[in-house]
């Protein structure tokens, strides 16, 4: 287990008209290696809980334990923290600032108090698993295209080497191939690196393909954890929520309802297919059990 | 953390402060100040202390609140309040040497040292009360009707309204900008706490940067936005609430004139000597 939340609080500006309770007592436990989506409307908490993950925010009540110690001990040294736990937050592009790529990317791993060899190399390591080629390391930051940008941002984050990667909508606002290239290549991470990710987003569809679990968050409660088809099952109350299963999720009900007897736990295309082929298959065969 | 900053925002709540119209509180809040600085003596703090708490009582903020916003400038307070320690003329009390520099501090430098900083505290929560109590529209749609008859000598009063309505708008966001940039910061390691004072200075450039940046991007954006509504300029636009005056705002305006009576009428018996300063 390595990320233990315990009946974790947060309340925004307490004591004045602000005041917003935006975590309600959530608990979870996180296991190494897990892809975890987290899912939720706007406003429903999610970013809020996983700047709880790195420390960034602390918890008005309840306890964080990350590969087993308190992380609101005394002793216990945040920045240690931020190195493991890499948060990419939504827009990450916003936050570069200096003259090249390389040199952007080279700032975390320089705070981390490595010697120079070891941050270049580690730099170097990052934008080439996000796909930036060696010619645009001298680039400055703000000529790149969006799609661009945003992997430098991430790359910025990678170089950290995190055991926990944690990514706020990495795709939001990205054209459908800059959308594809980035998920692809955290999917590669988590499957050669074996890191934790976590990724938050607004598209079901992303989660259906990547996410083993998923997090539902609704007002402030952690509503769901469950295995992701187990939550995309119940997506009368996810509607409710203001969010949705993926679209073949749907096509698959629909079919079953006008009389076509496929199972309709498929969340993926893939596996739609799959399904409605062995559908359409038994029918041939006359065997319409 | 940076979002703490109060002074200048405005604090939603019902009371008849919120309600007041602004160009009453725009000119109470002149009047307020000006009339900080037409008395010496301990009677005329307690009267403008007593005055400010009625009103911060009216206002339904909590004092708290107010307070808080006068962490942002504890430096300004220091810095002032520091020159009249050492700066005034009077029997000295203490010297301090240091080196060849003497300092000397006076009975006059701590009676100044006091009271200005109590008189600019006063100046500070009177007029961040105004801010608190008013809408950044509001608090420009009053200033645009207060200086409409500057129009006549060609001064652009509603560009001026407009920009300073924009300057107001944005101070909320750039902060809550700045407080997500140094999060995305602290989460590559960043550390603005430790070191000397050149250090910190450079660890700023990863904030300023993208603040500055996103700042632009911002302007841009909104300037877009005011051109596909046609915006050009304060020629012939009406408003969609005009400002009227209630029974309540002339209210407001008999009691800004007692209470100017009674400051004035205090700073009078000081000069006559009744009211003798006994410090």
């Amino acid at each position: 287990m390595q990320i233990i939340f315990d009946k974790v609080n947060y309340i925004y500006s307490p004591g004045t008209a602000f005041a917003r309770q935006a975590i309600k007592d959530v608990s979870f436990t996180i296991n190494k290696g897990e892809f975890i989506g987290l899912i939720g409307h706007t406003g429903s908490g999610k970013s809020t809980l996983i700047q709880h993950m790195n420390g960034l925010i602390k918890a008005t009540s309840g306890k964080i334990y990350f590969n087993g110690q308190d992380i609101y001990e005394k002793e216990y040294k945040l920045k240690q923290l931020r190195s493991k736990v890499g948060l990419v937050f939504q827009y990450p592009e916003h936050q570069l600032f200096e003259t090249t790529v390389f040199k952007d990317v080279y700032y975390g791993p320089s705070n981390l108090g490595l010697d120079k060899l070891e941050c270049d190399l580690r730099s170097y390591e990052a934008l080439k698993m996000v796909g930036i080629g060696e010619e645009l390391l001298d680039a400055s930051p703000f000529e790149l295209s969006g799609g661009q940008k945003r992997r430098v941002a991430i790359a910025g984050i990678l170089a950290m080497k995190p055991e926990v990667l944690i990514l706020d909508e990495p795709t939001a606002g990205l054209d459908p191939k800059g959308r594809d290239d980035i998920l692809d290549q955290i999917a590669k991470l988590h499957e050669e690196s074996n890191i934790t990710i976590i990724l938050v987003t607004h598209s079901m569809e992303d989660i259906a393909n990547y996410a083993d679990r998923l997090f539902v968050m609704n007002n402030g409660e952690l509503v769901y954890q469950k295995p992701t088809k187990e939550v995309f099952s119940h997506y009368k109350e996810l509607e409710e929520m203001q969010l949705a299963a993926p679209q073949v999720t749907y096509v698959m009900n629909a079919l079953r309802d006008s009389g076509f007897l496929v199972k309709t736990d498929a969340t993926t295309v893939e596996e739609a297919k799959d399904e409605i082929l062995r559908v359409l298959k038994l029918r041939r065969n006359g065997d319409l059990s | 953390m940076i979002k703490d900053i109060t002074i200048g925002q405005y604090y939603p709540a019902e009371s008849i402060l919120h309600r007041l119209d602004p160009r009453v509180k725009l000119g109470g809040t002149f009047a307020f100040i000006i009339s900080l600085f037409l008395f010496q003596t301990l009677y005329g703090y307690i009267f403008v202390a007593l005055f400010l708490a009625g009103i911060i009582k009216l206002s339904k903020v909590p004092f708290g609140y107010i307070v808080k916003g006068l962490k942002a400038i504890v430096f300004i307070l220091l810095f002032t309040s520091f020159f009249n320690l050492f700066l005034t003329a009077g029997d000295p009390i203490y010297t301090l040497r240091f080196f060849k520099i003497k300092i000397t501090i006076t009975d006059n430098g701590i009676i100044n040292f006091i009271f200005y900083s109590i008189r600019l505290i006063l100046l500070i929560l009177g007029s961040s009360l105004m801010t608190f109590t008013t809408t950044p529209n509001q608090l420009t749609d009053g200033l645009e009707k207060v200086m409409k008859p500057l129009n006549r000598i060609k001064v652009p009063v509603h560009e001026i309204s407009m920009m300073m309505s924009i300057a107001l708008r944005f101070i909320p966001i750039l902060l809550e900008e700045t407080d997500k940039i140094m999060k995305a910061q602290m989460a590559r390691g960043a550390d603005f706490e430790s070191g000397g004072i050149i250090k910190k200075a450079k660890s700023m450039i990863p904030i300023l940067v993208p603040l500055f940046v996103s700042a632009f991007r911002r302007a841009n954006d909104l300037a877009m936005a005011m051109e596909a509504r046609c915006y050009r300029g304060g020629d012939g636009r009406t408003k969609m609430k005009p400002l009227r005056y209630h029974s309540r705002d002339y209210m407001a305006y008999l009691c800004l004139l007692i209470y100017l009576i009674g400051i004035v009428g205090i700073g009078i018996l000081e000069r006559m000597g009744i009211f003798v300063n006994f410090l």
